[in-house]
């Protein structure tokens, strides 16, 4: 057997071929696949056995390749997602993944795929397997999704499950793809993508099977030749000033092409124009651990590694501040010595009505302090970016972003270059979640050195790396006070917020404004004042997390209005029913909002729930509870001040009968393409899979801003119905020609051109596509999408930041048991009510939906990014040693980071509620981040509901809710 | 990605191979079975062995047989998932089969081994971390550091030892077979463990952990195990204990002894001897005794992540619930 240092020659078995290949002797099976043998179907999410998304079968049994050697794999049996089955003839758990929509970034569905597929032969012949949600759940156990709650993971494996029992499918190890004969069922799974795509059909995404058969190429899928490797040096400071940085010893390693510090790429940047505080590598100071101080590209990630070893920093340590308490009493520790006034990042005041007023003639005032705690996105891509500049010049930057835009824009002021010499292609993005919504150092790093070297450099963050990253949901302190009638009507609220920022702005002006702005709806608030503070704080800036900004005062709002409810003894869905703002109603800060199915959610929830048999009925240690919330599609205005579209599209057809859309889009899993093909098909009378979207390239397509704000499916959807209407009234009226009927009476759809009025004349669609061209020439359209500027906002400071085109709605009912001696909160059901306007895919709707509650509830209840205090506070009773140990992350990998698994998960159920709006296309909203708001405040809610304690302090610890259950009961 | 150190792999298939390429190459080599541990550990550093011997290939180390006495003799290179799934461990050493059957997740437990888990590494939030972590806090006794964060002040490394199948065999009164340059020696899995966090397990240089002897629960004899962590898959226990209650066979079924074992407190494995219950009978005041026994004698530290407070009172409950599981 081989094994010397260096390189180890391997012989295996890959999905049933022979296979001999090189490889360093210190790879894992992980790397020999991808990096080697090009099967990137096996994707990395965690670096270390925490996520499951490398598993791959190996004799069958279904392991983790990044903790198997290459070397241990000699003589054995591996099979891969690309071993199990294709496009054509795909195995049953993928033509079951595809039916259900049981894929939506794609990045776990390969380590998913091959989990259940080692189970699937078990159970195949098995006696009395079982089958049950809860038995495929334990299989999947250790393959982490973070997109769909597994809701429809499980049910699809269910299904293949079921499948194979019946028809006795083979699915041998190692010879799946040339053992499998498709069934029935599966083929006629594929066929059952309908020919002609309806708006409202129920379809799965167009791209789903990319990922299923290992074909979608992320970022980190892609090579290019004599790419090279980058990495970072991180700060291991909180706050220190760097004295001096050394590199020298860095370049001169062999194998080293480029180091690069913050002299390099001083220029700062930042998302939100006004707050440009971020440099790609620090230039004088470093704010929290992990900040970039250098970065090297080398012939391979091992060099680079030595290379950032050979780098001497000098710092000169500063006290590091860990909590917005500790920024505020140290003002003269500045972390951004620029920054006007001390360590406040924003503040934001704002009153409407006469707030004291209100509260003084309250029947009953509701105060509560609420503390919502750091979460983060958890996507399990982890960040990656490629620079290349071709021989023209031209600087190309792969990038898993879901703002292929903003980095254009920011690429081009960070490296001095016009826009028109770079251009951003955004490949397939593994989740994101707002946690790529915005530049990070390694897309400028990779540009840059990329353009000193004359090679490609891609840069791969670690998962540690992503933590450091962070952006995501800021700690939040929060005294909220609410003043109530005696029959429960809102009279006014006060609000006082302390946002603890970290280290730099990201979108914290938008957050600081979000908290408070989007409380207005969906009740009636009489009067209202809040006044929040964003804290700088030597830890990874926080940012836009699923929900931006609003989570966190709707959490207290909702727990506030439960309390009202129980003083008042009103039902906590009647009080909120009592509150409700109308349709077309007007938000006391001067927000219009257009459709609400806000009443119709409750009433959605209170049936699925059985809440009027079941509320307060429940046994012992049982419970129910109900929040509301709302949500934006989209914001009115652009980050930087500009009177430029939001979104742009443009469409072909081609003589075959096929339509291309270009746009700007970003399709992180959330579908955007799948909804720009189901507009674009239904309005042209094609199939989905006639449709080919182009989206989020710099040169191929118009701009779209981005996937943040939920605002892709109103914009972008908006802009792609003009461009449709405009090549299918062409299509119409030459087709009309041909059919002796008048443009108006003819309809597209089934591929075919048909008349309305007599069903048996029509023509191929591909047909009157031609009659079109002949008559128009080359068909192309374009369409775009302003938001309305006039009278839908507040006219105050402040007044546009949360205006929206268009509301959704949502309400939850969550159903938990708590064992009452050990304080956990088991979350048995949570059923969610969520008004999109309209479901242009409901399944895809419902995907958001399912993964919306899923990532509410794992804030809820179990996740935590929070840094180590800095030596001033006590922890459990003891004094901690410091200052090594300030700001350093309690959690930064998917082991101590904990998001639920799917033995962990509840049941969730999913129901759309259409209350169309004028201003939606098909007058259709977002659904991509209501419906995760007020899934946690239910929790809350429910868990009082079950014991009677409240939990003002998130996450809803076992411990938390054990010191409550103990401070109630009588000594 | 995180990249492993470089590293010369041996993969030896006979146990003289092994042990003569362990002699050879000494404390340069580490062993590795199942891999999932010692690999994650090699990615974060700081160990970095030059050479690793694995056991995966050796004849014999895998495989679960029923010994003469009704008990089981385990290659300590069974996978867990084998082990959780073999029907006659499950019939008649539940509490092994229960506590390979929550380690980690499915593909762990299907690369894991049994001897792994036993001779899992110690796990603390401040070694179980990054190279930037560990020198952003200056190391600690365990890395490069002369400091533990976890008892200000202390001396020796208290990282836990979190391995659910040690609890379970302590409970079964399980003993190791230990192959070495000496020959055979056999260590009742009590007596594995030793109270530093750096060297925790007792096995000499050369020396390789082959068998795990399971004898046979005498007749009143059950043991169980209870594992609590916050998630219900990929989880290291935060809470991990076994309780074996030996019983009157007959008649009043009154207790005679037995033990509670728990893990995930320091390096060693606490062991609580029920003799002096003896003649109590089975209930729930006893069950609320040994639960706050174990509260009293085991004391939790804030080296795993997860408020110690909370995980001595866990421990208190899942003993109590364990008892009552017998009774």
């Amino acid at each position: 057997m081989s094994g010397g240092r260096g390189v180890a020659l391997i012989d295996l078995s890959i999905n049933g071929e022979a296979t001999s290949v090189a490889a360093p002797s210190h790879w894992t099976l992980l790397e020999l696949l991808r990096y080697k043998l090009g099967l990137t179907g096996t994707h990395q999410g965690c670096d270390k056995g925490d996520c499951g998304t490398c598993t791959v079968r190996v004799e069958g049994r279904a392991v983790l390749s990044c903790l198997t050697l290459a070397q241990s794999a000699q003589g054995r049996a591996v099979s891969t997602v690309e071993g199990l089955g294709s496009g054509a003839r795909p195995h049953p758990l993928q033509a079951a993944f595809d039916r259900c929509g049981a894929a939506q970034c794609g990045f776990c569905t390969p380590g998913m795929l091959m989990s259940a597929a080692a189970w699937l032969d078990k159970i195949a012949s098995a006696a009395d397997p079982d089958l049950s949600d809860e038995a495929i759940a334990h299989v999947i156990g250790g393959n982490l999704c973070r997109c769909t709650g597994y809701t429809k993971i499980v049910q699809a494996i269910g299904e293949a499950a079921r499948e194979v029992r019946a028809g006795g499918v083979a699915t041998a190890v190692g010879a799946a793809a040339t053992a499998t004969a498709p069934t029935a069922a599966s083929e006629g799974a594929v066929s059952l993508r309908p020919t002609s795509a309806r708006v409202g059909g129920r379809h799965g995404k167009i791209d789903a099977m990319a990922p299923m058969v290992g074909e979608a190429r992320y970022t980190d899928d892609l090579v290019l030749p004599r790419m090279l490797h980058g990495k970072i040096l991180r700060s291991p400071h909180a706050h220190a000033r760097i004295v001096s940085i050394d590199t020298a010893a860095a370049a001169a390693l062999p194998g080293v092409h480029g180091v690069i510090t913050g002299a390099d790429l001083p220029k700062t940047y930042g998302i939100i124009p006004w707050t440009q505080d971020e440099s790609a590598l620090c230039v004088d100071k470093v704010r929290y651990i992990g900040d970039a101080v250098a970065a090297v590209a080398a012939e391979s990630e091992d060099i680079a590694l030595q290379a950032l070893r050979l780098i001497r920093v000098a710092y000169e340590p500063l006290p590091a501040l860990t909590t917005p308490a500790e920024s505020m009493a140290n003002p003269d520790v500045r972390i951004h010595e620029r920054n006007k006034d001390g360590n406040v990042s924003k503040r934001v005041e704002l009153a409407f009505g006469d707030v004291d007023a209100a509260l003084a003639g309250a029947a009953l005032l509701v105060e509560g302090d609420y503390r919502f705690h750091g979460s983060t996105h958890g996507a399990l891509e982890p960040h990656c970016a490629l620079g290349h500049v071709d021989a023209g010049g031209i600087l190309t930057v792969w990038s898993a972003t879901q703002v292929p835009h903003y980095l254009h824009r920011a690429l081009a002021r960070v490296l001095g270059l016009s826009p028109r010499q770079i251009r951003v292609i955004q490949p397939p993005v593994g989740g994101a979640f707002g946690g790529k919504s915005e530049p990070f150092d390694l897309e400028f790093c990779a540009a840059k050195l990329a353009m000193l070297t004359g090679r490609p450099v891609k840069f791969l963050y670690t998962r540690e790396e992503v933590f450091f990253a962070h952006r995501g949901r800021h700690p939040f302190d929060m005294q909220y006070r609410t003043g109530f009638s005696a029959d429960g009507q809102i009279l006014g609220v006060d609000a006082r917020s302390v946002l603890d920022g970290g280290a730099y702005s990201s979108f914290g002006l938008v957050t600081t404004y979000y908290s408070g702005q989007l409380l207005g709806a969906p009740y009636i608030l009489p009067s209202y004042r809040f006044d929040s503070v964003r804290m700088y704080t030597n830890k990874p800036a926080c940012g836009p997390k699923r929900g931006h900004g609003s989570v966190q005062p709707r959490f207290a709002f909702e727990v506030q209005l439960d309390k009202a409810a129980a003083t008042l003894g009103i039902d906590p869905i009647a009080l909120r029913r009592r509150n409700a703002l109308p349709p077309g109603g007007r938000t006391v800060n001067e927000f219009h909002i257009g459709s609400s199915g806000f009443l119709q959610c409750l009433d959605e929830v209170e049936r699925a729930s059985e809440w009027r048999s079941r509320k307060g009925k429940l046994p012992r240690g049982r419970g129910l509870g109900v929040a509301g919330s709302t949500y934006i599609s989209g914001t009115n205005y652009c980050i930087y001040p500009t009177e430029l579209p939001q979104s742009g599209v443009q469409i072909c057809l081609d003589r075959s009968g096929r339509v291309r859309v270009f746009a700007g889009t970003s399709d992180i899993g959330q579908g955007s393409s799948t909804m720009l093909a189901t507009i674009t098909a239904d309005e042209l009378g094609v199939a989905l899979e006639d449709v080919r979207v182009l989206a989020a390239d710099s040169d191929l397509c118009p701009v779209d801003l981005g996937a943040y704000s939920s605002r892709i499916t109103l914009m972008a959807g908006n802009a792609c119905l003009q461009a449709a209407r405009d090549l299918g009234a062409k299509v119409r009226e030459a087709a009309a020609v041909q059919l002796e009927c008048a443009p108006r009476d003819v309809v597209l759809a089934d591929r075919l051109a048909t008349r309305i009025d007599d069903p048996a004349r029509s023509m191929p669609i591909a047909e009157a596509f031609i009659a079109a061209e002949v008559r128009f020439g080359t068909l192309g359209s374009t369409g775009s999408y302003q938001s309305p500027r006039e009278a839908v906002h507040g006219d105050y400071r402040g007044g546009t930041i949360g205006a929206s085109p268009a509301y959704s709605f949502t309400a939850h009912v969550a159903e938990v048991e708590v064992d009452e001696e050990t304080g956990e909160v088991r979350v048995i059901a949570i059923w969610c009510a969520h008004d999109c306007g309209k479901a242009l895919s409901p399944v895809l709707v419902e995907g958001q939906i399912e993964g919306s509650v899923y990532m509410g509830f794992g804030e809820a209840v179990m996740e935590e990014h929070e840094a180590m205090p800095s030596g001033l506070r006590a922890d459990g009773g003891r004094r901690l040693p410091g200052p090594g140990m300030a700001g350093l992350l309690q959690a930064s990998s998917l082991l101590d980071y904990r998001m639920p698994t799917a033995p962990d998960t509840p049941r969730i159920e999913a129901i759309i509620v259409e209350a169309p709006d004028a201003r939606g296309p098909h007058g259709a909203k977002e659904a991509g981040e209501g419906p995760l708001h007020s899934a946690i405040p239910a929790i809350a809610n429910a868990i009082y509901d079950a014991v009677g304690v409240r939990i003002d302090d998130l996450p809803l610890t076992p411990q938390k809710v054990l010191a409550a259950l103990r401070a109630r009961r009588p000594a | 990605m995180l990249r492993l150190p470089p590293l010369q792999l041996l993969q030896p298939t006979s146990l003289d191979e092994a042990l003569g390429l362990l002699a050879l190459h000494g404390a340069s080599a580490r062993l590795i079975a199942g891999g999932t541990d010692l690999l994650p550990n090699l990615k974060l550093g700081p160990a970095r062995p030059e050479v690793l011997i694995s056991l995966q290939r050796v004849a014999g180390f895998e495989g679960v047989r029923v010994s003469a006495d009704g008990g089981f003799d385990i290659g300590a290179g069974t996978r867990l998932q084998d082990l959780a799934e073999d029907a006659e461990v499950r019939a008649r050493a539940p509490a092994l089969a229960a506590a390979a059957s929550v380690v980690a997740s499915p593909q762990i437990r299907a690369m894991a081994t049994l001897g792994g888990n036993l001779c899992v590494d110690t796990r603390c939030r401040y070694i179980n971390q990054s190279e930037l972590f560990r020198d952003a806090l200056g190391g600690c006794l365990k890395s490069h550091g002369s400091e533990c964060h976890v008892v200000p002040g202390g001396q020796g490394c208290v990282a836990a030892l979190s391995s659910d199948t040690a609890p379970a065999l302590i409970a079964l009164q399980g003993v190791a077979v230990i192959v070495g340059p000496a020959g055979e020696r056999r260590v009742a899995i009590v007596e594995l463990y030793d109270t530093d966090g750096l060297a925790h397990v007792r096995l000499q240089p050369g020396e390789i952990l082959w068998r795990v002897e399971v004898p046979m629960l005498a007749p009143g004899s059950a043991a169980v195990h209870r594992k609590w962590a916050i998630r219900k898959a990929i989880d290291f226990s935060l809470v991990s204990v076994a309780v074996r209650l030996d019983r009157e066979p007959a008649g009043t079924r009154a207790l005679v002894g037995g033990v509670v074992a728990v893990a995930v407190l320091g390096p060693r494995p606490r062991v609580l001897d029920l003799r002096t219950y003896a003649g109590r009978s089975v209930d729930e005041a006893l069950a609320r005794e040994l639960g706050q026994l174990a509260f009293d004698r085991c004391k939790t530290l804030p080296n795993v992540p997860f408020d110690p407070v909370y995980r001595r009172e866990r421990l208190a409950v899942e003993v109590r619930r364990a008892v009552m599981s017998l009774a």
